[in-house]
């Protein structure tokens, strides 16, 4: 019973990476590029950035650096955290 | 502690590494950099003193509290700064074309203009004061970390 589910799930498995490996973009193939176009032509006017990376970094996408700057609080938080245990079993003591 | 040929190196040098990192902060709008790089850079010549000298030299002049706070200083300016324009989106640029930081650049490529670019600017300079305070102190308390002494509060 075990081995025919766990065949069962196998196959399955299989089937659904084939299926992503097939219907994967084709290699060297542009995707559908409006959004670039329109980043790429409107950057300059709409933040008046000259450099349109930081323009999609810190506006265009600035929500998404919002959560670069969560993880890297958090991690500052936990290294902090962890680290400073040494302090409190002194005190326990 | 390294020998003295080292440490003298490293004192000349942590100027130009510091001046360095604070020009790619500034003028993450206009070059390639911002706030993360700028800022990483920053903390490489932390690591340079750090490995020149030992960490207890290092403690005596960064405190760990005013490290904290500056890194909070610097989420809440960015996160502020999001919230500015709510009125028409989250991260909307308000500061174009205002006064301050607000001038627009002649379309195409050119030398570029400081005073441009909107809230890209303040938002570098936040990002980058988190980024030299969380990295300081996660490379400081590692390094106290590992010499066995107690991180000070």
């Amino acid at each position: 019973m075990r081995k025919i589910a766990g065949l069962i799930s196998w196959l399955v498995l299989v089937a659904f990476l084939v299926s992503g490996m097939l219907l994967l973009h084709p290699f060297g193939y542009p995707t559908p590029s409006d959004m670039d176009d329109y980043i790429i032509e409107n950057a300059q006017e709409e933040t008046g950035s000259n450099s349109v990376v930081a323009s999609v970094v810190f506006d265009y996408r600035g929500f998404d650096t919002l959560g670069e700057a969560t993880i890297l609080f958090t991690a500052v938080t936990g290294v902090l955290l962890l680290l400073r245990t040494r302090k409190r079993k002194e005190e326990s003591s | 502690m390294l020998s003295k040929i080292v440490r003298t190196v490293a004192n000349q040098l942590i100027l130009f590494i510091l001046t360095f990192g604070l020009y790619i902060i500034a003028h993450g709008h206009l070059t390639p950099g911002g706030g993360f790089q700028g800022g990483a850079v920053v903390v490489s010549g932390v690591v340079m003193l750090l490995v020149a000298f030992n960490s207890q030299e290092l403690k005596k002049s960064l405190r760990e509290r005013l490290l904290t706070i500056m890194e909070s200083t610097g989420a809440l300016i960015f996160a502020i700064l999001g919230f500015v324009g709510i009125g028409t989106t989250f991260f909307y640029n308000i500061l174009v074309g205002s006064p301050v930081f607000g001038r627009i650049p002649p379309s195409g490529a050119g030398p570029g203009d400081f005073w441009t670019a909107g809230y890209i600017p303040p938002m570098n300079f936040a990002v980058g004061l988190k980024v030299i305070a969380g990295l300081t102190a996660v490379v400081l308390a590692l390094a106290l970390f590992a010499s066995g002494e107690e991180v000070e509060e």
